[in-house]
């Protein structure tokens, strides 16, 4: 089991850490402004971006606390730029009330959140998903957010391009949730396809804008969603408020218009933003006995644990990247439903993501396998822990 | 369009009367300072000549915090204490709009204050502007960082304890590069100072004296005249030691004026990337992305 034999390649490989993935995929998205206090293990995204700063024409400002950051962030895509922020565990913990304010505002922001084992300083260099909870509930009041962990270097590419896209698209906060295990983790490629980044500027600039007259940042719409101005490049006042306000961007207290802003903010968005979310991916045997439930950067070595068991059972894994919302497809229930055990794997104490499982769907996972002790699981770990629960 | 009174007309019509920067009609209660203020700052505006669309006034919580909803601009009215970093990014994403914040002295000296000196060292281009009542007047009367030692409010039952807070000593200390105080019983000179503030190049600070007609029974429009002066016209704003000994002139005579200014580059000035081209003006090239990944082969 632990010996490895390399085959040779003939065309060279790319090799990516979570981290760099994360901030190549920003870059592609369009970002243009990157505001963070350094934290483990969330610092690689910001020297990533710093590097290429120069390049790709970037802004770069380490801010003196993450509550700055996060305003700095809320500022610049107030502005009209794509905007985001990194940070752990304890540096999220102050950026809560930025988030808040990112959702009355209506002010895009994407945040990269790489967990570490808490609470407090925690571990600061070890791995742990335990702020899946914290990061759904994360700010007062009731709002959409989106939370998307990827499984791997690749899979933090693209979904950091989709969080771009949902977040200026929906005009929300996106959370690109890893943990330090997958952030400093080095996988090999043949390449990405550049072809799957989505670029479509929502915002409403220079000549566009200027053909508008009498604009309300927060106008009432079918979706939802408001035309989203940027600010000085026409005679249109840009206003906001995180206070309630009105259409306007003004400050109210009438309950009918407070009442047509959350049903604005959260029941048109969030039907929307769920036909965006894909499903979870499936993967083994398509008629399971036995299913595995994993999120996150669980996806590596329950594929490996998937492909040693397969051997013997009719075993599949549920890898979920797109955490939250939840997608309109269901049809993994189906597949939980039909088969005779299903295994919840988490790098966790308390099996956060099957508490969500069961928020959403009302299914009751009996088994759990988790390790909260900072280090990843090993496959032969894993696979025995498994097999304790299958034999 | 070479009729001089037609071009005349064309261009009463296409410059801004104080008319244009009516906003909604403020619930502050009657008498505030903060209304002499409002008038100080359309009249700069109007004066100046820049148009609601050309600047962003960004707010954070308290009764200044309802400021830029009662002028016209762009708002960006946030949570308590964070005016800085939200004026910062929009700062830096548009350096071309003309940034001011607006905050309490609760809001920015209390909740805000980390912010305040990193702003300060950063030398960003914004105007700050602290309406300074000496007291939290939204939550109805408890002490701020600036209300003097010894006062005694609900939540201070024993007086103020600590240290009255000295905005203009640390500014200084901290090299700001325009440091200045106001009166809102003196509405010329405060207009005086903003113009003065938006026409200086970077980081401006000015500490407003507004009397609290409702929770600040001590430091009321009678007792900041009888200390209130003008700094005298041979005052050399450019010396930093003098301008510091200034700063801590506070209790019989209290001076306004432009204490400390000095020059040097912005923030915004120093970086590459926005040295000749507005962030948001930037267009965005996905087919330049190819060669982001080459790096990793």
């Amino acid at each position: 089991m632990c010996s490895f034999t390399l085959s040779p390649f003939n065309s060279p490989k790319m090799l990516i850490s979570g981290n760099e993935a994360i901030g190549a995929g920003a870059i592609a998205s369009g970002l243009k402004f990157y505001s963070a206090y350094p934290m483990t293990p969330s610092t690689g995204i910001f020297n990533f971006v710093a590097e290429y700063a120069k390049d790709y024409g970037i802004v770069v400002e380490q801010a003196e606390d993450e509550i700055s950051a996060i305003n700095m962030v809320i500022g610049a895509s107030f502005a009209g730029v794509r905007a985001m922020t990194g940070t752990s565990g304890g540096g999220f913990a102050l950026m809560v009330e930025g988030i808040s304010l990112a959702a009355m505002t209506e002010t895009p922001i994407v945040i990269a959140l790489a967990q570490r084992p808490g609470p407090a300083t925690g571990l600061p260099t070890r791995t742990e998903q335990a702020d899946l909870l914290f990061a759904l509930y994360a700010g007062h009041g009731e709002f959409p957010k989106v939370i998307f962990a990827p499984g791997s270097p690749e899979q933090a590419f693209y979904l950091t391009n989709k969080a771009f896209d949902l977040a200026e698209k929906y005009q929300i906060v996106a959370i690109i949730l890893t943990d330090q295990y997958l952030a400093d983790s080095q996988w090999s490629y043949e390449g990405f396809d550049l072809g799957k980044i989505k670029y479509v500027d929502y915002r409403l600039r220079e000549e566009k804008l200027k053909e508008i007259e009498n604009y309300k940042r927060h106008t009432f719409t079918e979706t939802g969603i408001s035309p989203f101005a940027v600010p000085g490049q026409s005679k249109n006042l840009v206003v906001t408020d995180s206070d309630e306000h009105d259409e306007e961007g003004h400050i109210i207290e009438d309950a009918l218009t407070r009442i047509r802003m959350v049903e604005k903010r959260l029941f048109k968005k969030i039907p929307l933003i769920k036909k965006e979310i894909s499903p979870p991916l499936i993967y083994g045997d398509k008629n399971p006995e036995i299913v595995l439930i994993c999120w996150g950067s669980m996806f590596g070595i329950v594929k490996e644990v998937i492909d040693e068991l397969i051997k013997k059972y009719k075993v599949a894994m549920i890898h979920f990247s797109e955490i939250y919302p939840f997608s309109k497809d269901k049809s993994w229930i189906e597949l939980l439903r039909k088969s005779k055990k299903v295994i919840n794997i988490e790098q966790n104490a308390t099996s956060q993501f099957a508490k969500l499982i069961k928020m959403e769907t009302g299914i009751y996972i009996e088994n759990h396998i988790n390790r909260f002790d900072g280090r990843p699981f090993t496959a032969d770990e894993l696979l025995e822990r498994v097999n304790a629960y299958i034999k | 369009m070479e009729d001089p009174l037609q071009l005349m007309n064309f261009w009463r019509e296409s410059m801004p009367t104080l008319n244009d920067y009516k906003g909604q009609k403020p619930a502050w209660c009657p008498g505030c300072g903060n209304f002499s203020i409002l008038r100080a700052f359309n009249e700069a505006m109007f004066e100046l000549g820049v148009e609601p669309h050309q600047f962003v006034i960004v707010s954070g919580i308290g009764q200044a915090g309802k400021f830029p909803h009662y002028t016209r601009c762009n708002t960006f009215n946030g949570v308590h204490g964070r005016t800085l970093p939200v004026a910062t990014g929009i700062k830096l994403a548009n350096h071309e709009l003309i940034v001011f914040a607006v905050a309490g002295d609760g809001d920015c000296y209390g909740e805000g204050g980390n912010h305040l000196i990193h702003a300060i060292r950063r030398n960003i281009d914004i105007k700050l502007f602290v309406h300074d009542n000496q007291i939290y007047g939204l939550t109805k009367g408890q002490a701020s960082p600036t209300t003097m030692k010894g006062i005694v409010t609900k939540t201070q039952p024993f007086g103020v304890l600590s240290e009255q807070f000295n905005p203009l000593a640390l500014a200084i200390a901290l090299n700001c590069s325009f440091v200045a105080r106001g009166f809102s019983g003196d509405i010329e000179h405060l207009k005086g100072l903003i113009k003065e503030a938006v026409n200086h190049k970077g980081f401006a600070l000015i500490d407003i004296l507004q009397p609290c007609v409702s929770f600040n029974k001590i430091n009321t429009f009678e007792w900041y005249r009888e200390r209130v002066y003008k700094l005298p016209d041979d005052y050399n704003p450019e010396d930093r030691f003098l301008a510091f000994q200034k700063s801590l002139e506070w209790g019989e005579r209290i001076p306004i004026g432009v204490i400390y200014k000095t020059k040097k580059p912005t923030l915004e000035e120093q970086i590459p990337v926005i040295k000749n081209l507005s962030l948001v003006k930037q267009d965005f090239d996905i087919n330049r992305i190819d060669s982001i990944l080459q790096n990793f082969y």
